[in-house]
Order: structure tokens, then sequence, then C-alpha cells
């Protein structure tokens, strides 16, 4: 009986420890982010992953490359002037140098002549970069496809990432193709950009 | 004894310029050779976007071609349909309504001020205007345009409007008051837009005595548009050559003197002027009745030749067709004046400074979908 007793107590004891190792756990899974932040600067620090910080920076200030090829060139002025106004993705600085540019807007017809040229600015700009492929032209050679001179879109060239349909898309098509980008951007991580 | 110094050697020195370049309007490359920081010579070189255009027209419909001129100058895409239309009429001797002749008019007329706005606005700002801020001026304004055009037709630039015989659809309701609205609020827009600019010392000094075209060259060189009337001729094919109704319009042909920079600029501003007086006087005899003769879906053009040409914002735009009789056209030749004012470039550029290559070029206003085609 008093033998009985002791395995008793001894086995309660254990599974006390076990269940503090489990309290403990539990403990400290609960928050998802250690307590590393000292008292005093709780108010104005936050903790997230690196990489919801990068895309954030990424997709809410995506500098396109000026770079106008034809009709849509018109229509992606239009969108950074004044009624559509492009500033509110801040996106107003379209960059002359693509050393400065994260995003290349193909607007307009793509041609075998110029098709070099486009890539090389492509390759001249840093990592991480975007392609949106703005237009009929630009997506598949449009009204020109059975054309000898036009590239049948611009795929063929460099990589693409959101497709706009229109001939040309009206600067709300656009901004809606912008927002899927930044939709995308903010899906990557640091390991790979976002697939499709 | 004295030590005599090396000559100092001196080479031309070559600056590529495009075909990516903020300020070329498009794909548009030039090649300079420079003198330090003046321009030697000049090899312009595009193709950038040709698109074979000409080509494309022979193996498409007559009725389908009009598509295909919308994104030939795409800032003006109303007058190209006309223009091409007007060839095909010609051509197989179609008449048009009262009404669609003065729609097309409206068109047209509302076309080169959204053109010139556009022309204007990317001249300043190639200037070096800050960043951008003379396109937003003259987007606003160009908004209201677009937006009169969309109520017509559903597109914002590439319309297919202007059809053989006609024009696609009537004007819808609201349109008339609409587009009086813009009427009355465009000039004080300009008013304003000139008390910023007229005697702006920055841009006198840009502008005057710079890239100088004169009237002998011009003419030798077929120039045509603002760039020839910069030079002080008084040419306009609405008046010279009248088509459409302009016979019975009345507006001035405004010219320059010294065929400047500053010139064209003004002509520009002075056209808006005027084609808001050829506005008003088109919206009040608008008449009734139909707004198209019917022509089938299948229509030939009869065996023969014909050239149309109108004043389009660029200068003379010119169809020359070719028929055998069948659906499609033999030969479509376009005489695109932003191409021919572009012979001048070189004969321009020689002598001035690097600086101001891109203010010659803006004034010439080229479209670069009209210079490949």
């Amino acid at each position: 009986m008093a033998l009985n007793r002791i395995r008793q107590r001894e086995s309660l004891e254990l599974d006390k420890e076990e269940g503090q190792i489990i309290a403990d756990l539990q403990a400290r899974s609960a928050r998802a982010y250690p307590d590393i932040v000292p008292e005093e600067l709780k108010h104005s620090v936050l903790i997230g992953p690196v990489d919801s910080l990068l895309n954030w920076g990424r997709s809410s200030s995506v500098w396109p490359l000026s770079f106008g090829l034809a009709c849509c060139a018109i229509e992606m002025i239009s969108c950074g002037a004044s009624r559509f106004d492009i500033a509110r993705f801040g996106m107003e600085l379209f960059r002359a140098s693509p050393r400065q540019a994260d995003l290349m807007l193909v607007s307009g017809t793509v041609t075998w002549k110029m098709a070099p040229a486009l890539r090389r600015l492509y390759d001249q700009m840093p990592e991480p970069k975007w392609v949106v492929a703005m237009g009929a032209c630009a997506t598949c050679g449009g009204t020109f496809h059975d054309s000898y001179s036009v590239v049948p879109g611009v795929h063929r060239i460099v990589p693409v990432d959101v497709y706009i349909p229109g001939c040309p898309p009206r600067p709300d098509a656009l901004l809606y193709g912008l927002m899927m980008l930044h939709r995308r951007i903010r899906k990557s991580t640091i390991a790979r950009k976002a697939g499709p | 004894m004295k030590e005599e110094a090396a000559p100092i050697k001196t080479e031309t020195f070559m600056v590529n310029m495009g075909p990516q370049h903020p300020s070329t309007h498009g794909v548009f490359r030039m090649r300079l050779s420079l003198d330090g920081e003046v321009v030697v010579d000049v090899e312009p070189i595009f193709g950038y976007l040709h698109r074979g255009v000409e080509k494309l027209a022979e193996g498409r419909t007559w009725v389908q071609d009009v598509t295909l001129t919308d994104r030939l100058d795409y800032l003006a895409s109303m007058s190209n349909n006309l223009a091409y239309v007007l060839a095909v009429e010609k051509l197989a001797g179609i008449a048009v309504p009262e009404r669609a002749e003065h729609i097309r008019v409206i068109m047209a007329e509302l076309s080169r001020i959204a053109s010139h706005l556009m022309a204007v606005g990317s001249f300043l700002n190639d200037m070096g205007a800050a960043t951008f801020t003379p396109l937003i001026y003259m987007f606003q304004e160009r908004e209201k345009i677009l937006d009169l055009f969309e109520m017509t037709c559903g597109q914002r630039m590439t319309f297919n409007y202007i059809r053989i015989g006609g024009v696609s659809c009537d004007l819808p309701e609201g349109f008339i008051p609409a587009l009086t609205r813009f009427l009355g609020e465009m000039p004080r827009f300009i008013d304003e837009y000139d008390t910023y600019l007229e005697d702006n010392e920055i841009l006198l000094a840009r502008c005057v005595g710079v890239g100088v075209l004169p009237p002998d060259k011009a003419i030798n060189a077929s120039v045509s548009g603002p760039s020839l009337r910069g030079s002080g001729v008084r040419w306009d094919l609405r008046q010279a050559d009248p088509y459409s109704i302009y016979d019975r319009l009345k507006f001035d042909i405004p010219t320059g003197k010294n065929g400047d920079v500053y010139d064209r600029y003004r002509v520009r501003m002075e056209e808006m002027r005027q084609s808001l007086r050829i506005l008003g006087q088109s919206v009040r005899d608008l008449p009734g009745g139909d707004y198209r003769t019917k022509v089938p879906v299948t229509f030939r053009a009869p065996a023969g030749e014909a050239y149309a040409h109108l004043e389009s914002p660029k200068g003379e735009l010119g169809f020359y067709l070719v028929s055998d009789g069948s659906l499609s056209p033999y030969r479509f030749k376009i005489r695109a004046p932003s191409f021919i004012n572009l012979g001048v470039l070189r004969d321009l550029l020689i002598g001035c400074k690097v600086a101001d290559c891109v203010v010659t070029l803006g004034s010439l206003d080229i479209i670069m979908g009209e210079v490949d085609r």
C-alpha cells in the first residue's frame, strides 16, 4: 500500500514536471516572435519578417522606366498626369535611366529593330525588376501581329509579370494592372520572386 | 631655351541619343558628332517603330484599314481617319451627308487642339521646365477633349470613328452642351498659359533665335504644318485646298516671323484659338439629318488611283491609294508630315549647342508612329 502511494506521488511529480515543460512551450509559442523589444520601445517598434518589410517598401515605391514606345505611352503619361495620378501608388517617379528603375512598362509595339535595345535596357535594370506588357501590341502583337517587323508579344524578349489588354488600355486599366503587380510583389520572398 | 608646347589635338566626340530617351518623343535616335558643345553632324536613325502599316493595309479590306490609320499619328487619330476616308471617297465618288461633314470637322479640330496641347506640353517638358509640370497642365485640358471623344465613340485614343461615307455613329445626347461648355472654358485656359509663358524670360532665352528655319529652306524641304507657318509662310491646306466644309468657315492662319523655335510654339498656341473659332462655327451650323451614307462591309473601290490630303496637326497628311477593284487596296501610300518635317532636322541642328537639340526636335513635333509607319 505504502509503496503504491509512494509510486503514485512520484508519477504525480513526473506528470507535473512534464506538464510544466508543455506549459512553458505553450507560453513561449503563444507569441510568434520572442519578446526582444525593450519595454520603453514597445510603442514605437514593430516586429515582423524581413520579407514583409521589403515587399512593403518595394511594392509601394515601384519606379518605372520612362520608356514610351507608341500609342500606349500617351496613356501611360495620362496615367502620370493629374487626373489619374499614379503618384497615389508612389510610382510617379519615371526614371530616365534603367539603373534607377524597378519596373519596365513596355508601352506599345515592339519591333525587331527595337528588340535589342529593349533587352539591353532590361539587362541594365538592377534586380529585383518587373515587366508589365501594356496593351495588345506588347502582349501579342495586337493589330500588327501579322507584320514582318513586329515582335508578336514582348515575352519573347523579356519575362513578363503582368499583361494588360486594350488598344490602348485606359489609364484605369493600367492602374489595375499595376495593383496586380503590387499584389504579386507582396507575395515574393527574399529567396525568390513570386511565381505566377 | 624656351620649351615649345605640343599642339593640343582635338577631335569630334560622338554622342548617341536614343532610342530610349525621355525627350525623343518615342523611339527616335540621333547620332550627334560634337566639337566641344557644338553639333558638327547629326545622323537621325529611325525605324524603331516601323510596323509595316502600308504593307498590312494591302492585306485588309478598305473598311478595316481605318483602324490602321488610327495608329499612325496617335495624338490626332481623327485627322488620320479623315485623311484616309477622304481618299477612299474620292476614289469611289461617295457623297457624304452634310451632318457627317460637320461632325468630321468638329472631331478634326478637337484633335488638333489635343495634339497641340500635347506638342506644347512635351516641348516645354523637354526644355527642362521642372519635372512634368507643363505636361500636367496641358493634360488637364486634353482630358476634357478625350472625354468628348469617349462620349462619342467610347474610345479615348484610337477611335475608328470616321468611316467611309460618314461617321460610325451620331453625336450622343449631351455632346453639344458638353462641347459648348468646353469652348467656353478653353480660351481662359490658353490665356492663363500665355500669361505664364509668353514673356517668360527663361523660355525666351531658350527659344528665340534657336533652330531658325528660313522660309525658302522650309519650302524646298516641303515642310508643312505649324513648322512651315512658323517660318512665315501662309500655307494651310484648309484654305489652300479646302476639303470637307472648310471653305465655308472663317478663320485666320497664324504665322511666325523668324522661323525659330519660339515662333513655332506661338503658332501652335494661336492655332488652338483658331480651332476654337472653327468649332464654334461648325457647332452653330450643325444641321440635322443622316450621319452616314450606307457603305457595304464588303466595299470594293473601283479600279483607279486617288490622292487626298488634309491639314493634320503636324502638317500635310496625304493618302495615295491605288485600287484594282478588289476588296483591299493595291497600294496604300502615306505622306506622313512628321517624316518629311524631319528632313530639315540635320540643317537645323548643325552649328547649334547640344542642349538646343532637344528643344529644336521638340518644336518640330514629330510622332514616331507616323515617321516610321
